[in-house]
């Protein structure tokens, strides 16, 4: 009894805090995505209505919200699988016994993590540019013609992932990294004894082992990705011809620059409902995967 | 840490106050934008001597932070005392209730003389024929040129109405010949549809709110500007798919272009002495005979939250007389909303500014409507489509006319109310 209680009383501040600033939050966006709360409302209370779910029927009748979740979602496919494999190559390099230099090499991975998105944006519009980049240069060299990145609907999104994947994937590859330290070397040692070449080691020793890693990593980036919006923000405003507006830059605009915050409110939940969909999805194939 | 810090910067006031010799200083807050933001820091020094109790603050903001930091600002009532607000924000503001009307304040101060200022860049701060803005600078667009494609293409003059206009556009296109064109529109730019649109007798929003695009005005505005397009007069092109805009005006990809003030400088800069001679500035042409522009530009308004209106109203007055803007005019190049100051030698006699000086007498005011920014972007949206020939002009004024209509939704039931209520609960602009 006595314990219990100085158990709650460990847990209060954090649970206090969290409620204050994280549920209490949540709860009155909740009720604000049942309102038409906008600049009129700011003005004078009485200018608020309850809409019931009319923000939430009207968002599914915007073409634009159907576009954002289009390209959210071709962000998410193309940048997710690109960012976990970079993640797991860089981190099986790190982790090979022949691999040198391997703090310097794993700081130099990581750099970008830590780098202010904003400043490296600004050097990857250079990289990107039409006629002076240096990938359009490199491309180049290798008989490809140069590409409009930041200018062309069709590869705005493409740039933005690559972008995205190249400032993201060192964080992953720390996680595997750690993960792939735990997978004891007898199993290796085992597999080796027993004839398996490299390959296979990989595929039924290393990723095996790593599976629950992998799993908490796709989790964890899948949602980040979903969350695309400091990205286009910087580089591209959404534009070209909206081909870079994702849920969450919609539901900027919509909040801030319009000051929709009933409408921007649905369009948090229905993005959050979307994620916890996709996630259970997540969880209930890895199940399988694992046993 | 940071508590310290914030403890720190709360009590420094204090500390420097009781050093200082005169501590019954005002203090005003003000915030201003872009470029304007750093040179009014040069101005105030001089106001700061001619008013020893007033002290000025001024806090820069970007112009693309600066509509959301002013709201957020009002919602968290940490508005300053005075600020530049572009004039296109102000119906937004007043029916927000965040504004001081102005109209007894210039009544009292015979040196911001209303007949002094271009009747168009004044009105765009009249909401409800109150008075919420004095106008500080203007910005409006107009037509740059090329003279000498002109010239050869067999005109002595730039375009007076559109029917000329065209008939220039569609001789420079058989001159310049395919791969280049006679105009250009960027289709990221709201603007010059948005020109086009107020040149009409039409409103484009009509006073009980609704879209109006379909009006035969907006009609022929908006069938004006994609013929250039489908005729091959102007490229179907956004400004980022051009890249380097005054390079490509030198070479004579295109020969009009829709720009503002801002331009001159650049123009006189980027394009090489030897082709100096070569472009030219012209009041934009209307539907018969010398048409309208946009009342664009930046207002100075007081807060209805300051404590501090008189002294801020100083500021005002101080930064609205004739030499201040003559020299506010050298410092950036903006145009001076007064009648008086364009006859200055130093405006007067500039080849440029000749075109802006005429078409300042020719400004109207967006729609006065809190939505209109977002009604401008669908403008934009919807006409780009068109332009890449996926609607007609028909469907476009059509789907125009229904997205207008469904932004100004909650604006029509809160006239509605209003009505019924019979007196305004809140300063709603109609």
């Amino acid at each position: 009894m006595n314990q219990e209680r100085a158990a709650w009383g460990f847990v209060a501040p954090a649970l206090i805090a969290l409620g204050l600033f994280f549920f209490l939050p949540v709860a009155a966006a909740l009720i604000l995505s049942f309102t038409d709360f906008d600049i009129y409302a700011v003005a004078d209370i009485d200018n608020l209505r309850f809409v019931g779910l009319d923000n939430y029927i009207h968002l599914l009748e915007t073409p634009l919200f159907w576009k954002a979740l289009g390209n959210t979602a071709w962000f998410v496919l193309l940048g997710v699988p690109l960012s976990i494999m970079m993640s797991l190559a860089a981190a099986l390099l790190l982790d090979n016994k022949l691999a040198r230099f391997k703090g310097f090499f794993r700081t130099v991975y990581f750099a970008p993590v830590v780098t202010t998105l904003v400043a490296v944006a600004v050097i990857w519009r250079y990289l990107l540019h039409t006629k002076y980049g240096l990938v359009n240069w490199a491309l180049g060299g290798i008989g490809i013609g140069p590409i409009d990145w930041l200018g062309d609907p069709h590869w705005s999104m493409p740039a933005i992932v690559l972008f995205a994947v190249w400032k993201n994937f060192g964080y992953n590859m720390i996680i595997i990294l750690a993960g792939l330290q735990t997978i004891p070397e007898e199993l290796h040692e085992a597999a080796r004894i027993d004839g398996a070449n490299a390959f296979q080691r990989l595929r039924h020793v290393t990723l095996p082992g790593l599976a629950p890693v992998l799993l908490v990593v796709s989790i964890l980036t899948m949602a980040g990705y979903f969350q695309l919006f400091a990205e286009p923000y910087v580089m591209t405003q959404g534009g070209p011809v909206e081909s870079t507006v994702s849920i969450l830059y919609f539901m900027y605009e919509q909040g801030f620059p319009w000051w929709n915050l009933g409408f921007a409110s649905a369009i948090a939940f229905v993005l959050f409902l979307i994620m916890f969909a996709l996630t259970l999805v997540q969880l209930k194939v890895s199940e399988r995967w694992t046993q | 840490m940071k508590l310290l810090a914030a403890l720190a910067l709360a009590l420094a006031p204090i500390f420097l106050g009781s050093c200082s010799t005169t501590p019954s200083k005002t203090v005003l807050d003000i915030w201003a934008m872009g470029r304007e933001g750093e040179v009014i820091g040069e101005l105030v020094p001089e106001f700061e001597r001619e008013y020893p109790g007033i002290k000025v603050r001024v806090q820069q903001l970007p112009f693309s932070a600066a509509h959301e930091k002013l709201l957020t600002a009002f919602v968290g009532d940490a508005m300053p005392d005075m600020a530049q607000l572009g004039n296109s924000w102000v119906p937004e503001f007043a029916a927000l209730g965040a504004l001081e009307a102005l109209d007894a304040r210039v009544a009292a101060t015979p040196s911001i003389p209303r007949g002094d200022y271009y009747p168009g860049i004044w009105d765009s701060n009249l909401v409800d024929g109150k008075l919420y803005g004095v106008p500080w600078y203007v910005d409006t667009r107009l037509l740059f040129y090329r003279r000498d494609i002109l010239k050869r293409a067999g005109f002595d003059h730039p375009p007076r109405d559109w029917a000329e206009w065209r008939q220039q556009m569609v001789a420079i296109k058989k001159l310049v010949g395919p791969g280049k064109y006679a105009a250009y529109f960027p289709l990221n730019e709201y603007e010059p549809l948005e020109i086009l649109g107020l040149q009409a007798p039409e409103p484009m929003v009509t006073n009980d709110a609704r879209g109006n695009f379909a009006s035969p005005g907006f009609r022929k505005s908006l069938a004006f500007y994609l013929g250039t397009m489908r005729d091959g007069l102007a490229p179907v092109a956004a400004s980022t798919e051009v890249a380097n805009v005054w390079d490509e005006f030198d070479r004579g990809w295109f020969s009009f272009y829709i720009t503002g003030p801002w331009q001159i400088g650049e123009f006189k800069r980027r394009l090489p002495p030897a082709h100096q001679g070569e472009w030219m500035t012209a009041p934009m042409p209307g539907p018969d005979g010398p048409g309208v522009s946009n009342a664009g530009g930046s207002s100075l308004v007081l807060f209805k939250s300051s404590a501090k209106k008189d002294a801020a109203w100083k500021l005002v007055e101080f930064l609205s007389r004739p030499a201040i803007q003559i020299r506010f005019h050298a410092l950036t190049g903006d145009l001076p909303p007064r009648i008086s100051v364009w006859k200055s030698p130093e405006l007067a006699s500039d080849q440029y500014a000749k075109a802006f000086g005429a078409q300042m007498t020719r400004l109207r005011a967006t729609p006065k409507v809190p939505e209109w920014e977002r009604i401008a972007t669908d403008l934009k949206l919807v006409s780009e489509k068109a332009a890449h020939g996926e609607l007609t002009t028909d469907q476009a004024v059509a789907e125009l006319d229904k997205r207008a209509d469904e932004t100004l939704a909650k604006r029509r039931w809160i006239l509605a109310r209003k009505k019924q209520v019979g007196l305004p609960r809140t300063e709603v602009p109609s």
